[in-house]
């Protein structure tokens, strides 16, 4: 590729006359994004951390207790119920949700007529919140069950395979536009290179499209992976929690209860409760901080740099 | 030079954001007049509160806000506007569990001129030595809501109902003519969340109310036995098994649907409250335009001996708090407003629009037919079932498991022994875990 050497001038963007000082002031400039940054996401996060180790009924009075609710915490089945099933979910709709949108992108870029039809969609799904989307689905799936004498909240597997399913519709549109990106920036001459040598279009999909669309995998996986971790909404619109198992030692476990929404009813569930709910969400912030940044690195290594 | 100049900006930043946080619990502005910040939980009232705070502000000078929380946010609301610097002066606290985490910031009632004009102790909550923390500033009766007409139109009458075995042939007889007579005994037992409180918190007051009678409980147990929970499976069977809908669609049915079914004349019983009075007979939004005579109120029997002497339950979630910790100046202003309320000509008369007959000595009287029903069995020495549920720990940790028993129980061939479960070993772990 041909370099060039010829001096920008003075005057245009990059030049020196506007850069410099833009290099000296752009404290100025951060300085309110900062501030609000400070105040917005900083403050909270310290005071957040420093709760979790509190009684309160308001955040105003907090009594320190050490680490009690991290004990607690550690202690509490539900918690642990509530991890192994976000996780059994993550799981399962990190697969079914790439998948399924690599397929549809892969298919959408193939000079369909009406792509772009398509592709929105597919993509409006994304555009509804998720408490509706819950409520929504919650009357289809019942709708549908009733044919069959029983209904949502009757099984955890309902519950479970229902959430896959309302994840799906709603981030499939989304990922299939990242895929679609990832898929039209492959070089049209290496897709000709594997023709002429006569690589099958299996062979062209695995050695060609897909380690040339690892950047978008990343992406995509990296967002199913946080958001399934953190799903709130349409947990708490879809079963609420709900079926209750019962335990031998009489506790009771919300069976389809993911870790965010046991933390929001734990922190409602009375005053003595609010710092055990925090405790929770700092450990709950550690594993999605700890699982983002290794399934970060891991799919980096995979990538072609064009 | 740059870094350093940088790295000062930004440290004076981080500085400046900590001290912003920690700023907040200065005292605020010493404003002599004072005012005050009602947060209230009842949506449906908030229009008419709006307009009493107005004529308030407008008669007085002295500034009320109402805020009111969305329909089952009152606890999230709460906590977060507590937290603010100007925290809501009037709030609501109307439980035992509520009590528990909001006690420290109760006033004590007792000596202020509201709490003089009260005409009974029944409603309010008090601390261990007394203290007044939180008043019922108005009660509510429930029981079984009935269609006199359509009782009539299967040849019976309210009169005719003494008890559980009374009721009982009553409501086959109906659902045996079902076909003939077009309409059917109870309105859906709906498990939908916007149902599910009438049975998990009102249904189930019964057998924790005749327990705790036994049992002589005057403050939140730490167990419960169940010992009722037979009469609480006849009366739920009774209703499940002679209802408009099957007993395995009821996960999905809602209150609007029960409320409609019972409205449009399809059910003669329904269970629910006095609130439910101006719904039935106004035409206000969904209102159904029945006639007040055809609707009356009956207690809920469940097999209990002696239970011919009941009345309808009696009680109130609704109890006003005022924040301790809100500056004396607007204490005084909050209490002054409290006392213009349950004694001025506007307050008594949205009062008693709004929340019927109030224990205030200046009420206005209500003509809600229910809560006429309710006086009725009292001025005939009947025992009034009180509102055990109040003393529920975490109380929707209790009752959503209650639910969930009870639907598998009803509608997926699950067994009572869970709602059992539930009931008595939910108690004990949800008393721990508050």
């Amino acid at each position: 590729m041909k370099k060039k050497k010829n001096k920008p001038s003075a005057a245009a963007v990059n030049g020196h006359l506007v850069s410099r000082p833009i290099q000296r002031w752009f404290p100025l400039f951060m300085l309110p994004t900062f501030l609000a940054f400070c105040i917005g996401f900083i403050w909270p996060f310290i005071q957040g951390i420093w709760l979790s180790f509190c009684e309160f009924t308001i955040p105003q009075d907090a009594q320190f207790v050490g680490l009690k609710n991290y004990i607690k915490a550690f202690q509490d089945t539900g918690f642990r119920y509530s991890f192994v099933y976000t996780a059994g979910f993550a799981v399962v709709s990190i697969i079914a949700i790439n998948v399924l949108a690599f397929t549809v992108a892969y298919l959408l870029t193939q000079n369909i007529k009406g792509a772009n039809i398509f592709r929105t969609v597919f993509f409006m799904p994304n555009l509804i919140g998720g408490i509706v989307l819950g409520y929504i689905w919650s009357m289809i799936f019942d709708g549908i069950l009733k044919k069959y004498g029983t209904f949502l909240l009757a099984d955890t597997k309902y519950g479970f395979w229902g959430l896959v399913i309302l994840m799906c519709w709603q981030q499939i549109g989304y990922m299939m536009i990242i895929y679609i990106a990832g898929l039209q920036s492959i070089p049209e001459d290496m897709m000709e290179a594997a023709k002429i040598d006569g690589a099958s279009k299996w062979q062209t999909l695995w050695k060609i499209t897909i380690p040339n669309v690892m950047s978008s995998i990343t992406i995509c996986v990296f967002l199913t992976l946080t958001n399934s971790f953190k799903l709130f909404d349409q947990n708490l619109a879809l079963t609420g929690g709900a079926p209750v198992a019962f335990q031998s030692d009489g506790s009771m476990i919300n069976t389809t209860e993911m870790l965010a929404l046991n933390i929001y009813s734990t922190f409602y569930a009375g005053s003595s409760n609010r710092g055990f709910a925090q405790a929770k969400a700092v450990l709950f912030f550690i594993l999605v901080a700890v699982l983002a940044l290794a399934q970060l690195r891991f799919t980096r290594d995979k990538e072609v740099q064009q | 030079m740059k870094k350093k100049v940088l790295a000062l900006l930004l440290s004076a930043v981080c500085v400046m954001s900590l001290a912003v946080g920690c700023g907040s619990s200065s005292d605020k502005d010493a404003d002599a007049e004072g005012s005050v910040y009602y947060l209230n939980f009842k949506p449906e009232s908030d229009a008419a509160w709006q307009k009493l705070a107005k004529q308030y502000t407008e008669e007085t000078g002295v500034e009320v806000k109402v805020v009111t929380a969305a329909s089952g946010e009152y606890e999230s609301t709460l906590t977060t506007e507590m937290a603010k610097s100007s925290a809501p002066t009037l709030f609501q606290c109307g439980n035992q569990a509520a009590l528990d985490t909001w006690g420290d910031y109760c006033l004590d009632l007792s000596d202020t001129e509201v709490y003089k004009e009260m005409t009974t102790d029944d409603f309010n909550l008090k601390g261990e030595n007394g203290e007044v923390y939180a008043v019922g500033y108005c009660y509510e009766a429930y029981g079984l809501i009935t269609n006199k007409a359509l009782l009539k139109q299967a040849g019976y009458e309210v009169s005719d109902i003494k008890d559980f075995e009374s009721l009982k042939t009553v409501v086959e007889d109906i659902t045996a003519r079902k076909d003939e007579l077009g309409f059917s005994a109870f309105t859906s037992a709906g498990l939908d969340g916007s149902s599910s409180w009438r049975f998990s918190g009102h249904l189930a007051n019964l057998p924790l109310f005749y327990e705790f009678r036994d049992d002589g409980v005057t403050e939140q147990p730490a167990e419960v036995t169940g010992a009722y929970l037979d009469n609480f499976k006849a009366i739920w069977d009774l209703y499940i098994n002679n209802a408009t809908c099957a007993a395995n669609e009821i996960a999905t049915k809602t209150g609007d649907e029960a409320e409609a079914e019972f409205g449009q004349g399809k059910a003669v019983f329904f269970q629910n409250g006095t609130w439910e009075y101006s719904n039935l007979v106004t035409d206000e939004e969904k209102g159904f335009l029945m006639n007040a005579e055809d609707i009356t109120m009956i207690p809920i029997y469940c097999g209990v001996e002696g239970e011919e002497e009941s009345g309808l339950s009696c009680g109130t979630e609704n109890c006003w708090a005022v924040n301790s910790k809100a500056s004396e100046a607007d204490i005084k202003a909050t209490l002054d407003f409290m006392k213009w309320v349950v004694t001025s000509e506007e307050g008594t008369t949205m009062m008693a629009e709004q929340f019927g007959p109030i224990p205030f000595k200046s009420a206005k009287e209500s003509e809600n037919v229910f809560f006429t029903a309710a006086n009725n069995y009292i001025a005939d020495g009947k025992y009034v079932v009180t509102w055990a549920f109040n003393y529920t720990p975490n109380v929707e940790d209790w009752r959503a498991p209650v639910v969930s028993a009870l639907l598998q129980y009803s509608a997926n061939g699950g067994s009572w022994d869970d709602v059992k479960t539930a009931y008595v070993n939910g108690w004990a772990t949800q008393y721990k875990a508050q």
